[in-house]
């Protein structure tokens, strides 16, 4: 007779590895259709080491406590009107990034987990994915929860959805993900789990966190801390994932550096958007992007490859480059939503005296001689009246989709152009990595839905910029954009801090 | 080098071929070492356009905020048409002087160098 309870061994075994089963009649390389294309070669799924060692029983049970404590705090922040306690009302249009360019890339990475925790040979491997998959549906609605308080007092949070790939600068991580997704399930994971999630998440996440908590935002520390402990295991899936390719085969060695150079470029040009939050939008600073860059990445990622040095993979091509770059990075991206101020969903403003020089000290190589000035000119402009928009689209790179504004490392003062010619067309980058990236896999770049081409190939509700935004993005236009000078978030914040 | 996909051959779809643009095409302008603009800008012209009027109506309409704008001496400028010195003829038309769909165009003005000589 069987025991009444399975000890702890035998529930995870049977829950996990024995929901697995033998093909006798149907042929496995037809079950599991991508698995081989790609060109990595997996000679023995068992030796896939479980990352989460979770049965799904205790899943849901600890997930079901960690909800109940975060909808109890964001209970009591509405009730005592939580965002009243905000540093100052810059601080809610990070939000309105966060809430258009990661909630719904958190939906992606949903859909992405749900698709190959069913196409992987290795049952390890898909319940491990399932998980994820389960954990990254609950970030979306934990956010969407956090950020409803928020769209009850302030603009521009009422159609992140609608937007996010539609409006330019959304199509940036949307497009990011749709390349994973697109991809072969081992790319997707070595993008997604290895790349993202390992290498890089700590430089969006502890940046939002403590952001959040350094000013006075308890709603979003809260979902921060709630999905920090389902990242820890996400980031186990990224290590093994690497491993376990490195392991299984020699072949997979070329296989996998290509896309760890290809993901880390491509993350980097994500994360531009980050940079700018921590440098200019959040009013209480952390540390400077330039300071995280240095403990999340070059520190962190320095001991990471070190380890994999052993299987033969390199730092990512281009790292070189990425860090001279982070001396820039935030500065030419605020520059950039500052420039079209006009087009975006969200307010931009000049920093104070007080944070140029905070900027100053912080980039003491870059900030005085290349960005001061052009806070300069946008003071000397707004004091004429004329608040500096730029009028034109400007040239977006193929591969990212980013504003051509990167700069050379040997002179900032150059924009960077590089382009190819591919079939007769031709095709503009902001970077070596975007470059070889395209070159890589034309067929796929050649399809890039490049928002500002798309405007002017009429596709996008009109020829002019504002019926787009009204029309096409949903955009409440003359509210939700332009300068936090004299916008109606900044009027409310007034009137209630003078009641 | 060409993606990898489960089907034998794959092409994939040019979005952004001249014909979806409607008998224009894309030009891409950028004014170097001049970074109040953030990066070059994307143009929907007419191939058939003089290069006086991509000059004096289109360029001018987005690079003409800059102060600097008025006072360039466009006899010492320098051009470069996809990355290839280049003399443009302010008469003849874009498509007969080579500037194609997606053509990229620089100028670069020798005596300014930016607001407060900063390049910006
Ligand atoms: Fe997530
Ligand atoms: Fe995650
Ligand atoms: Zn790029």
């Amino acid at each position: 007779m069987a025991a009444k309870k399975l000890n702890m061994k035998d529930k995870y075994k049977m829950l996990t590895r024995d929901l697995d089963w033998e093909f006798s009649y149907q042929d496995r390389k037809e079950a599991f259709p991508y698995e081989e294309y790609e060109g990595i070669k997996i000679t023995d799924w068992s030796k896939w080491e479980d990352p989460f060692r979770l049965t799904m029983d205790a899943y849901w049970k600890y997930q079901a406590e960690k909800e109940k404590k975060l909808y109890a705090i964001f209970d009591a922040f509405a009730q005592n009107n939580g965002h009243l306690n905000i540093s100052d009302p810059r601080y809610v249009n990070a939000l309105k990034v966060f809430l258009g360019g990661v909630t719904p890339v958190e939906y992606q990475a949903y859909q992405g987990f749900a698709h190959v925790g069913r196409q992987f040979g290795g049952v390890g491997a898909r319940v491990a994915c399932q998980m994820q998959s389960i954990d990254e549906l609950r970030h979306v609605q934990t956010q969407i929860h956090a950020m409803s308080h928020y769209n009850k007092f302030f603009d521009g949070l009422h159609n992140w959805n609608g937007m996010q790939d539609k409006v330019w600068y959304m199509s940036v991580p949307t497009s990011f993900f749709h390349d994973a997704r697109s991809s072969g399930p081992f790319e997707f994971l070595l993008a997604i789990s290895f790349s993202f999630e390992y290498v890089l998440t700590n430089l969006l996440f502890v940046p939002f966190m403590s952001g959040a908590a350094y000013n006075g935002d308890m709603a979003t520390v809260t979902f921060g801390f709630s999905s920090q402990s389902d990242e820890a295991r996400h980031m186990t899936l990224g290590l093994e994932v690497i491993k376990f390719l490195l392991e299984q085969h020699e072949d997979n060695v070329p296989i996998v550096q290509k896309w760890v150079d290809k993901w880390f470029w491509r993350g980097t040009r994500v994360l531009g958007i980050v940079s700018m939050m921590m440098d200019y939008m959040l009013p209480n600073k952390v540390m400077s992007w330039r300071e995280a860059w240095e403990i999340y990445f070059e520190q962190a990622g320095g001991a990471l490859f070190k380890d994999l040095a052993r299987y033969g993979i390199k730092p990512p091509k281009y790292v070189d480059i990425a860090t001279a770059q982070m001396d820039h990075m935030s500065h030419q991206t605020w520059w950039n939503f500052y420039n079209f101020g006009e087009a975006a969903g969200f307010h931009t403003w000049i920093p104070s005296d007080k944070e140029l020089d905070w900027l100053s000290e912080k980039y003491p190589q870059t900030f005085d001689k290349y960005y001061r000035p052009r806070w300069e000119l946008a003071k000397k402009m707004e004091a004429e009246g004329k608040r500096f928009y730029s009028k034109g689209l400007p040239q977006l790179c193929n591969t990212c989709q980013v504003a051509m504004i990167n700069t050379e490392v040997d002179d900032p003062t150059m924009l960077v152009y590089r382009s190819t010619e591919y079939k007769g067309e031709k095709y503009h980058f902001c970077s070596d990595g975007c470059h070889d990236i395209f070159v890589d896999e034309p067929e796929k770049f050649v399809q890039s839905w490049l928002p500002v081409h798309q405007i002017l190939q009429g596709n996008c509700g009109g020829a002019d910029l504002e019926t787009v935004m009204r029309e096409y993005y949903g955009m409440d236009v003359g509210v939700d954009n332009l300068d936090m000078k004299g916008s109606p978030d900044e009027l409310r914040w007034k009137e209630w801090k003078s009641a | 080098m060409t993606v990898k996909t489960t089907a034998a051959e794959y092409i994939g779809e040019v979005r952004d071929r001249v014909e979806n643009f409607h008998g224009n095409q894309l030009v891409y302008v950028g004014w170097d070492r001049h970074l109040m603009f953030c990066s070059a800008f994307t143009f929907l012209v007419a191939p058939a356009a003089s290069f006086r009027s991509l000059r004096d109506d289109v360029m001018a309409g987005v690079f003409g905020e800059h102060p600097e704008w008025p006072t360039i001496n466009w006899d010492s400028v320098r051009w470069l048409l996809d990355g290839q010195p280049f003399t443009p003829e302010l008469d003849k038309t874009l498509a007969d002087q080579g500037i194609g769909h997606k053509s990229l165009l620089r100028f670069d003005t020798p005596e300014l160098h930016g607001f407060m000589n900063a390049g910006v």
